[in-house]
């Protein structure tokens, strides 16, 4: 049976914007090349560390490193010299979602365009600071508690109350990009919202199968974000219901939700 | 405070739980005066719904009195005596505008639910499980009431508790599915299922103008007290084969509105029931839609089926070959309480309807148990167990 292999953006003939691939994400080594590279770094690495000699541990050492170029597809001394083996582009991986938000197109918009606003509904987001008018600090917590990332951004289109795109600057932790399409709904619904978020996984392929395993909860995640915000742009507050519960950030202050929050745990993840 | 929970199937505990707290801003905190047990508790007690945990609070038909408001509250202040929808809506969503409140968008928080089973989320319901948004609900001493100027009605005064408990869920069931049936004078409305809902949809089927009103139930005091308070001429499946009699008593068209106020766990006799609580007890049919095949195969021709009986999951042999070439119409959904409330409360105040034959017991939460096995019997005339939380014994 064909498989159809069109992605939602290219169906709904958007998502044009792609995240620059700088970061973690680039390659410059050939397939062939890497498997020969991984393959004869392993055998270096095997026969180098078998005994401990000054020697051994020399092979040893190149093994690793030719085990590490073949494996991340990048290689610094390649890179040096300018010479790519590497032509294929790197696929993105994307999520997308629509949703109708019983709100005017113009205050939607705003809200959104507004990046330090995103947290409030993004539950995996920790901050967004604008730096000027295009670009912005965006931070967000490595789960489990081991530290944080971030990364910047900047706008690439903006079009009032109709289009946002954005996309990370050089050297991001993963490279990506986003666009929000703001269109009336019919019959006075409100606004359609159209999300598109692209992203390279770190390591090329490897990483990419990695991504592909992790992307449908990547996916719930960015769904019950974009839930989040309709909820909070239509009702002021984010609905919950558990014993001593709590959405993120709710609209009023009171020092017991800091603490509910932290004990808030979205069923999915 | 004390609040009848889940334990496993078929055992409700009470137990000492945390008073509930205000959490948003449009919420209140209700002292529950009075709180019912429902014929949809039991696909929950009985195991047919699977997102129920252990320790979760039943109950969302229920009235009190307010103690605390939340910030942006503005309909109510402490002391005022409410009665409040069982279907939980924000009032600002595109549903809600149409005033399909059980078609809320925002209520439910574990959405992804409903939405994984049935392709979209509908309101949340209090006490009604995980996959209805995981409220506690109202068997309960206190209830935390979200968007309350919403959900939330004040009770005239002059009115009993006992008339006014079921405007929370049966009496607007009813009334919806009496609203939905597309009654018109000179209609014929028969109503399976003579519970709380069915005796609630008979005579909202006056109201709207009914010419008659026939009960069908298998439970002969149930049509006794369809007969005597909801003045339906009655029909026992068991006694009399369902189909030819209601074409006896229609002159051979078979009713113009036929309501399913039954549902999931329908009973019957015969090879349909044995088939269906086989395929039930075996998880392989969620529900058991005898009710469904029999208003299908009874409702003259152009007619309407109005079904509140709750169905949850997929149903067998559906007779779709009558229903498309008799061209019925088919109209459902779980009941949109603040569309219907005040009109209901104006009804109850008027002496039209006055619903509190339908509190046959009155128990204390401890007695939770007991109080669902003898309404799942039938036991004692038992038409609803109503809880007093406030009368409740500490558990043992």
């Amino acid at each position: 049976m064909a498989t159809i292999k069109i992605t939602s953006s290219e169906f709904i003939d958007r998502g044009v914007i792609k995240p620059q691939p700088t970061g973690s994400s680039y390659i410059n080594v050939g397939s062939t090349e890497r498997i020969v590279s991984a393959a004869a770094g392993l055998a270096l690495m095997y026969f180098g560390l078998r005994k401990f000699s000054m020697p051994g541990l020399l092979v040893g050492a190149a093994g690793a490193a030719l085990f590490e170029r073949g494996a991340s597809g990048y290689c610094p001394v390649t890179n040096r010299m300018q010479k790519e083996s590497a032509k294929q582009p790197v696929d993105s991986t994307e999520i997308t979602k629509s949703l109708t938000i019983n709100k005017p197109r113009a205050e939607v918009y705003m809200y959104w365009r507004n990046l330090e606003n995103l947290p409030n509904f993004m539950q995996h987001l920790e901050s967004v600071k604008q730096i000027d008018n295009r670009r912005s600090h965006w931070v967000a917590p490595v789960p489990g508690g081991v530290g944080k990332i971030s990364w910047d951004a900047e706008i690439v289109e903006d079009i009032a109350n109709e289009k946002l795109s954005w996309r990370s600057v050089a050297n991001a932790a993963v490279d990506n990009s986003g666009e929000v399409l703001f269109k009336d709904a019919p019959g006075n619904q409100g606004t359609e919202i159209y999300v598109i978020i692209k992203y390279l996984p770190p390591a090329g392929a490897i990483g990419t199968t990695i991504a592909k395993l992790f992307n449908p909860a990547f996916k719930q995640m960015v769904k019950e974000d974009l839930r989040r915000f309709k909820r909070l742009m239509e009702t002021g507050e984010i609905p919950v219901s558990e014993a001593q519960p709590s959405g993120k950030k709710l609209t009023f202050d009171d020092t017991t939700h800091d603490k509910i929050e932290k004990e808030y745990e979205s069923p999915l993840l | 405070m004390k609040a009848l929970c889940y334990n496993s199937v078929k055992d409700l505990r009470v137990e000492n739980v945390p008073d509930p707290e205000i959490i948003s801003p449009k919420d209140m905190i209700v002292r529950v005066t009075l709180s019912s047990v429902c014929g949809s508790d039991l696909h929950i007690i009985n195991g047919f719904i699977p997102t129920v945990k252990a320790g979760d609070v039943l109950g969302h038909e229920f009235m009190g009195e307010v103690v605390e408001t939340g910030r942006d509250v503005r309909k109510f202040v402490k002391g005022d005596r409410v009665v409040v929808a069982s279907v939980i809506a924000c009032g600002e969503c595109h549903y809600c505008n149409e005033q399909s409140f059980s078609l809320c968008d925002n209520t439910n928080p574990n959405a992804y639910i409903p939405e994984k089973l049935y392709g979209d989320t509908m309101a949340g319901i209090f006490g009604y499980t995980h996959a209805f948004g995981g409220y506690a609900g109202s068997h309960a001493q206190y209830i935390r009431v979200p968007f309350a100027d919403n959900g939330a009605f004040k009770v005239p005064e002059g009115l009993q508790d006992d008339s006014v408990i079921f405007c929370s869920d049966a009496f607007p069931t009813g009334y919806m599915a009496a609203d939905m049936a597309n009654i018109k004078p000179g209609s014929v409305v028969a109503v399976w299922g003579a519970g709380g809902v069915g005796q609630m949809a008979m005579q909202s089927a006056w109201l709207m103008g009914a010419e008659r009103v026939i009960a069908i139930d298998r439970e002969q005091y149930r049509l006794g007290v369809a007969k005597e308070k909801s003045k339906a001429e009655t029909l026992n499946f068991t006694e009399v084969e369902i189909l030819e009699a209601l074409k006896d008593l229609t002159g051979g068209r078979g009713p113009d509105c036929c309501i399913d106020a039954v549902g999931m766990e329908a009973s019957g006799s015969g090879f349909g029931y044995a088939y269906d609580k086989a395929k039930q007890w075996a998880r392989i049919e969620n529900d058991r839609p005898l009710v469904l095949r029999d208003a299908i195969m009874a409702c003259r021709k152009g007619g309407t089926v109005s079904i509140v009986g709750v169905y949850s999951g997929f149903v067998d042999k559906i007779p779709m070959g009558a229903a498309m070439n008799k061209a019925l119409n088919f109209r459902m959904g779980q009941m949109h309480g603040p569309k219907y409330i005040p009109k209901l409360l104006e009804h109850v105040q008027n002496g039209e309807v006055d619903p509190s034959f339908l509190v046959t017991h009155k128990m204390g939460l401890d007695q939770g148990q007991q109080g669902y096995d003898m309404f799942t019997k039938k036991e004692d005339n038992c038409m609803r167990v109503v809880f007093d939380p406030q009368k409740t014994m500490q558990p043992a």
